[in-house]
């Protein structure tokens, strides 16, 4: 019986690029000379260091400790000395430098003492912990902390589990190649989470250009003590959001604002299940991923990294830099954030390294006036009005770009990709969402401004009183027998009272400011926020270019 | 800087426009061959005088020129508006008409993407209510005409006014199947006795439907080429047909058959070249559909009961006025929520 799929809207078709990096099993990376760790790789706070300069360290040993709830730890990828613990460049949008770790190996690479958890008979929050412990977060490029995610909640279970071996971007190729050749431990981890989130069943979405892929899938299905489902389901940009995956497996779309978990559905990707595997049924912590590298290279081919590795050694090992090579890549063509430098080193995001160069990726052409041909509204898969957006968007409307549900974009690119005149739209909503959430954060600055500045008003005052007071009664002690109902005293009273109402105004504000917005979202969204915010220096200037153009 | 996607569609409004251009060639083709040259002369002159006008447009603005000029969108206006006129009519005419096209309809509005009006309908309703006489002179069907025009003769006709020697101007021209319709039900004919008129063809007027068909054809290929969707045209056509069908049925004699409707005048040039301009139409799936069966119900009624032949043009440019209530009405569902909010 094959299950019935459902369609999401738009989607488009880029060319493939896989097989390039598809012909050579994954190999393992050498170890690095230097291994750089940041310690945020992901939305929340960044772990806490605890180790210092000049320590040793040893394989998997926590480097950095998970601080605040959305936050896991950070492990030494290998055994050697920390020789810093400082600012340095990671990939990030904004280009800007962030807190790493330093290792350098000391070629032994030797493990801390590790063992398998005996999950099956673990108190499951004593369990999640334990992976936070681990630094597991999903690998599919939002590295959300996955302990987060393996907490079915107040529902006591979720039923439906995905495993998104989608990959639908164009180049990359790691989750094909992870599911070709590590089949049997991506289910493993299945049965982890299975297990955790009390779920009946169990799918794995592939994309129907990875025929490999599903068949070692399949294989490995048949094998297992519970039932899978392999689902092929239709190759289609952006298939392998979780949203569009989701909707295609079960026909249920994910609320707007919500998380999936609220119909019932959790979705991993197929890398984040392996590594899961490895760390519980092997107690090792998350300190390697699969990269693809691929691109203007001599082999294009997938690595098993260790994270930390700077991206041009990862890059050295598919041959000599070619000369036309103009930039990196982390991540795919539709999505991929461009690198300031190739001195960033490997995190639990990177999935793909890709080489650019200008005859691969060609600049886009001059941008012209959108002729509202609407091509970008039949290939949003969010079914958006993109054209509506870019309209409000520029002309800086925020409150209309959030009428037309800015904040359901999801940044997937197709409608620039689509649209005939080269407008950049998503660049625009990058933009617009960034100075919205500027604006909430500076309305709130602004808040907390005046409310100190009344606080500080009312002490300045209490004090002009308390002074004031103090010289009437030392008046009044010099002029014994003064009585108490001078005037001098009624009109502190009243001056108290203004005072009194000074505070309770200031008070009421307080509670009056509502936390739109920002407060109440979900984990997943709060992430986005943060990438969003970092990228914002960046795109701000670059979209205001393009406005100003 | 860049930021992703890296990649695109090999797409652009050249090619788009291009595409357009080049899926009118057959309902030109067929023209040409069965009612003679004349209709080369005015495309020329229209094309020329818009890309003439679109430079100085694009240069005043400051824009760069050459990419505005190849972005096609001028020609596409020019041979729109050129089609819809008498392909004798003065060359002062083709002129006046795609300045306002041009000039007024779009470069006063914004230039590329900021028209709210279609162009050539724009520059088609101005010519009709200021030169009516002049817009009303359309050649006969060569089969049926007394005399024949070729290319040299009809140019001179077009820019001097003079015939060849000995020709009437009654011996190459002749009132459209709208016109001749509209005359003779005021004479109290019924649409039976109107039909066998020699005018009349099987379906439309003589000739005049197998350029329809070619449109029709041309239209199909664009949308099979994803240029439009098949929004706008079937509704446009659904509305035009359930108007008239309506009509017909309850008064046969003095209502024409709805197909007779749908195979002449601007029908089909409307429904798939005009009326799916993108900018100045409805672009939700809802909208258009609402936008497309709007003027196909208004031109029906502006042909039967209205003042003018045909009504294809005035039904445009009065729906180009509701399409930002269509659009604002017609959000579709995004994407997680439950059903549609108003963005109003
Ligand atoms: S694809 Fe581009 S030109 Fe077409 S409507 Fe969208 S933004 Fe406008
Ligand atoms: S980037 Fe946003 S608006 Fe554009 S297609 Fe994707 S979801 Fe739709």
């Amino acid at each position: 019986m094959t299950r019935q799929l459902y369609e999401f809207n738009g989607g488009v078709h880029p060319e493939q690029h896989k097989h390039a990096s598809t012909r050579r099993p994954i190999a393992i990376a050498p170890l690095p000379k230097v291994l750089v760790v940041p310690l945020r790789q992901h939305i929340g706070h960044p772990a806490k260091p605890v180790v210092a300069v000049g320590e040793q360290v040893w394989k998997g040993q926590t480097i950095g400790q998970a601080e605040g709830y959305v936050s896991v730890a950070v492990h030494a990828p290998t055994s050697g000395t920390v020789t810093a613990i400082a600012s340095h460049a990671v990939a990030h949008p904004s280009g800007l430098a962030d807190m790493c770790i330093t290792i350098a190996p000391d070629g032994l690479d030797r493990w801390i003492e590790h063992g398998a958890l005996d999950y099956r008979n673990m108190d499951p929050s004593h369990l999640r912990n334990q992976l936070r412990e681990l630094g597991i977060a999903g690998l599919g490029g939002a590295v959300f902390p996955s302990f987060i995610k393996l907490n079915p909640g107040a529902a006591q279970k979720v039923p439906t589990l995905i495993l998104n071996g989608a990959e639908c971007e164009p180049w990359i190729t790691c989750d094909d190649m992870i599911m070709r050749e590590r089949a049997a431990e991506i289910l493993a981890g299945a049965a982890i989470m299975r297990h955790m989130l009390r779920c009946d069943e169990v799918l794995v979405g592939i994309e129907d250009n990875k025929p490999e892929a599903i068949a070692a899938m399949r294989a490995a299905a048949s094998q297992c003590d519970f039932a899978v489902e392999v689902v092929a389901v239709p190759t289609l940009y952006p298939g392998g959001g979780a949203k569009q995956l989701i909707k295609t497996l079960t026909g249920k779309e994910v609320p707007s604002g919500g998380r999936s978990t609220d119909i019932g559905v959790a979705t991993f990707n197929v890398g984040t299940a392996y590594s899961l595997h490895r760390a519980v049924n092997h107690g090792e912590p998350l300190i390697s991923r699969i990269v693809t590298v691929t691109g203007n290279v001599h082999r294009p081919q997938n690595f098993e990294v260790l994270i930390g590795t700077p991206l041009a050694e990862l890059v050295r090992l598919t041959g000599a830099t070619r000369d036309d090579t103009s930039g990196y890549v982390m991540g795919g063509p539709m999505m991929g954030i461009d690198l300031a430098s190739s001195d960033v080193p490997v995190v639990k995001a990177t999935n793909c390294i890709l080489v650019k160069s200008p005859a691969l990726f060609p600049p886009p052409p001059p941008a012209m006036p959108c002729i509202r041909c609407t091509r970008c509204a039949q290939a949003c898969p969010a079914d958006l009005q993109p054209q509506e957006l870019y309209w409000f968007a520029r002309a800086k409307n925020f409150g209309k770009t959030q009428e037309y549900n800015l904040f359901d974009c999801i940044e997937c690119g197709v409608c620039t990709y689509v649209c005939p005149s080269h407008i950049p739209l998503v660049q625009y909503y990058r933009y617009a969402k960034s100075e919205i959430w500027a604006k909430e954060k500076d309305k709130k600055a602004a808040d907390l401004a005046r409310e100190r500045h009344e606080f500080r008003q009312l002490r300045i005052e209490r004090e002009k009183q308390e002074r004031a007071a103090k010289l009437a009664q030392k008046a009044s002690a010099r002029l014994t027998g003064a009585t108490a109902d001078s005037p001098d005293d009624s009109a502190s009273a009243a001056k108290k009272d203004a005072i009194q109402a000074a505070i309770e105004r200031a008070k009421a504000k307080k509670e009056g400011i509502t936390p739109r917005n920002i407060d109440n979202l979900p984990a997943e969204q709060l992430q986005e926020i943060a990438e969003i915010e970092a990228r914002r220096a960046r795109i701000r200037a670059m979209a205001q270019d393009s406005v100003e153009k | 800087m860049l930021s992703s996607p890296y990649i695109a569609e090999k797409s652009s409004v050249s090619i788009i426009m291009l595409k357009v251009l080049a899926a009118l060639v057959p309902g030109i083709a067929v023209y040409v061959w069965l009612f003679g040259p004349a209709i080369l002369v005015t495309l020329t002159l229209a094309s020329v005088t818009a890309l003439v006008l679109e430079t100085s447009a694009v240069r005043l603005r400051g824009w760069p020129a050459r990419p505005f000029l190849m972005d096609g969108s001028a020609l596409v206006t020019a041979w729109l508006l050129a089609l819809s006129l008498p392909p004798i009519a003065p060359w002062w005419l083709i002129v006046v008409g795609t300045f306002f096209a041009i000039v007024v309809a779009k470069h006063l509005y914004g230039g590329l993407g900021n028209n709210l009006f279609n162009p050539a309908m724009v520059g088609y309703a101005v010519l009709i209510i200021s030169f009516p006489v002049q817009m009303t002179q359309w050649p006969s069907p060569l089969s049926l005409a007394g005399a024949h025009l070729g290319l040299l003769d009809s140019a001179q006709y077009i820019f001097t006014g003079i015939l060849p020697d000995g020709l009437k101007l009654d011996a190459i021209s002749s009132a459209t199947p709208l016109d001749t319709l509209r005359t003779q039900l005021q004479l109290e004919h019924t649409v039976r006795e109107i039909t066998r008129l020699p005018v009349f063809g099987s379906i439309g007027g003589t000739g005049g439907e197998v350029v329809v068909l070619m449109y029709l054809l041309g239209g199909l290929y664009l949308w099979l080429a994803r240029i439009i969707t098949w929004h706008i045209p079937a509704a446009f056509i659904a509305g035009l047909w359930i108007t008239g069908g309506l009509f017909h049925v309850a008064d046969p004699d003095r209502y024409i058959s709805p197909w007779f409707h749908l195979a002449t005048g601007g029908a089909m040039l409307g429904a798939f070249f005009i009326a799916t301009d993108p900018v100045s139409g409805a672009t939700t799936p809802r909208g258009k559909l609402i936008f497309g069966a709007g003027i196909g119900m208004l031109t029906y009624l502006i042909r039967t009961l209205g003042g003018y032949p045909d009504g294809v043009a005035f039904a445009v440019l009065l729906m180009n006025i509701m399409v930002p209530l269509i659009d604002a009405y017609t959000q579709p569902k995004v994407y997680g929520h439950k059903q549609k909010e108003p963005a109003e």
